[in-house]
């Protein structure tokens, strides 16, 4: 019984400090996610583009990506980017997440396009649209909706995973539970305080996925 | 026989897809305001043919000529030659995030530049023209197969082709709903349209078409009035295939 009233004790006498850590995991997540949005989109682009050092580039991107840990990646490039130049951590850190959630938002853009029925090109180059401008309005409209769901995923896991940048000293989330548990040697009820906070983002995610695949289904 | 200029030539084209030789030295003429129906057994390279004459496939030798300008694929942009040839496909191919108003005002804005609200009265007269003034605004999934059709071919019009490629626009669609769609081509021929229609809609070949084409393995093998074709013709081949569908 004492257990639980210490665990609701520090749940509540740690909020302020957690809706800082909150804060910052939303802003990580939102500004890597966004970078590997448009970096995925870049890297399919080079993907499908049937040239074969374009090809090949990407190719070499995902595998290194695939290849190695993401903790590796975060810290490659905090010590690469801080060597080179001033940069704070928040960016450094964004990099790291980006550079690699962009890797598997590539592989996820990249089925969706190929999944579009090849007559939706066809048609559109039929009517004198150009290859991009058949890309831009007519494919990657409808891959983007097919994206959805695998894309909600990953961006679950991307949120999940900005936990590591704590690593690099960023006081967010589970920065902010491993510091507060160690400074007062009581770690399992910030832990489980941390385990929440991910539960409810992830919740708020899932659920205003669902809703937008829902809304996109009905005009189709 | 119609008099006309040649609206589209073809002088000894040849199209292989690595070691397969689908198109073999064709040659053809369809003069202005023609309508050739194109028949032959599946493999043939009908598709291949229409899909070279506008440049969805690239010849590997041979001529085409546009309103008799030769089209070379190195000089010409194709997509302003792509502009002229419009293109009606066995599944339609409508955009499905788009409505049916969108679907058909979508190139002439993004390509010609046409103003929206020029687009979308042009868009509507042709929705009009074809049957579906009631179906602006909705998504084509909501359309039956020959709606679709009558969309995709007032989505080609909005271009204002100068000739129109149909591959078997009518042999993904219920029996019941392939007179409606034969009935907007007819009337698209009857206003002078240059057309080139796969189809082996014997009916329509014959009402409807000055001229047909029989190929067979990628050669055309006989041409001629539909009348006469249908009725006598003079190849073996021709025969053997017509009795072959009929
Ligand atoms: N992109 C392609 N790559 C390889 N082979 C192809 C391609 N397109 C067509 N072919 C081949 O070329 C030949 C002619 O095909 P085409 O589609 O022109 O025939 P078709 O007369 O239209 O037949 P159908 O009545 O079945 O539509 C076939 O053997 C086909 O498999
Ligand atoms: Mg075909």
């Amino acid at each position: 019984m004492s257990a639980i009233m210490h665990f609701f004790d520090v749940f509540i006498n740690s909020f302020d400090v957690f809706l800082n850590g909150l804060w910052i995991t939303f802003q990580l997540s939102v500004a890597s996610l966004i970078i590997a949005c448009i970096i995925g989109l870049f890297f399919a682009l080079l993907k499908i583009s049937n040239i074969k050092v374009l090809v090949w580039i990407a190719d070499a991107y995902i595998w290194i990506v695939r290849g190695t840990p993401l903790i590796v990646q975060i810290f490659i490039l905090f010590y690469g980017l801080t060597d080179i130049m001033l940069i704070p951590m928040f960016w450094a850190g964004v990099a790291g997440l980006a550079f690699h959630s962009g890797a598997y938002i590539a592989e996820i853009i990249r089925g969706a396009i190929q999944s579009i029925d090849k007559g939706q090109r066809e048609a559109g180059r039929s009517l004198g649209m150009s290859n991009g401008l058949t890309m831009r309005r007519i494919i990657l409209p409808q891959a983007f909706r097919r994206a959805i769901p695998p894309l909600g995923n990953q961006f679950i896991i991307g949120i999940k995973d900005s936990s590591l940048v704590s690593f690099i000293g960023m006081q967010e989330l589970f920065g902010v539970a491993s510091t507060m548990g160690s400074n007062s040697f009581d770690y399992l009820p910030y832990f489980i305080t941390v385990a929440i906070y991910y539960l409810f983002i992830v919740l708020v995610l899932t659920v205003l996925v669902n809703k937008l695949e829902k809304k996109l289904a009905e005009s189709d | 026989m119609q008099q006309g200029e040649d609206m589209i030539k073809v002088t000894k084209l040849n199209k292989s897809f690595g070691d397969l030789h689908v198109l073999k030295d064709v040659d053809l003429t369809v003069k202005e305001s023609d309508v050739v129906v194109l028949i032959g057994a599946s493999g043939s390279g009908k598709s291949t043919l229409l899909r070279c004459l506008n440049f969805l496939e690239i010849k590997n030798s041979g001529k085409i000529f546009l309103e008799g300008e030769q089209i070379e694929e190195e000089t010409h942009n194709l997509n302003t030659v792509r502009e002229r040839v419009g293109m009606v496909f066995q599944h339609f191919n409508l955009f499905p995030h788009k409505t049916v108003l969108g679907n058909v005002i979508e190139a002439p804005t993004q390509v010609k530049g046409v103003p929206k609200d020029q687009a979308i009265q042009e868009g509507k007269e042709l929705l009009d023209k074809v049957g579906l003034g009631d179906k602006y605004d909705v998504y084509p999934s909501t359309l039956s197969g020959g709606q679709k059709q009558r969309v995709a071919i007032a989505r080609a019009l909005a271009m204002k082709p100068d000739i129109m490629l149909f591959d078997e626009p009518t042999s993904a669609l219920d029996p019941e709903l392939v007179g409606e769609v034969l009935a907007t081509m007819k009337e698209l021929a009857e206003e002078g349209m240059t057309m080139i229609v796969v189809t082996h809609e014997m009916g329509f070949a014959r009402e409807v078409g000055d001229k047909v084409v029989y190929m067979h393995d990628g050669k055309i093998v006989e041409y001629g009035i539909p009348n006469e074709l249908f009725d006598q013709p003079k190849e073996e081949r021709t025969k053997a295939f017509l009795s072959s569908i009929l």
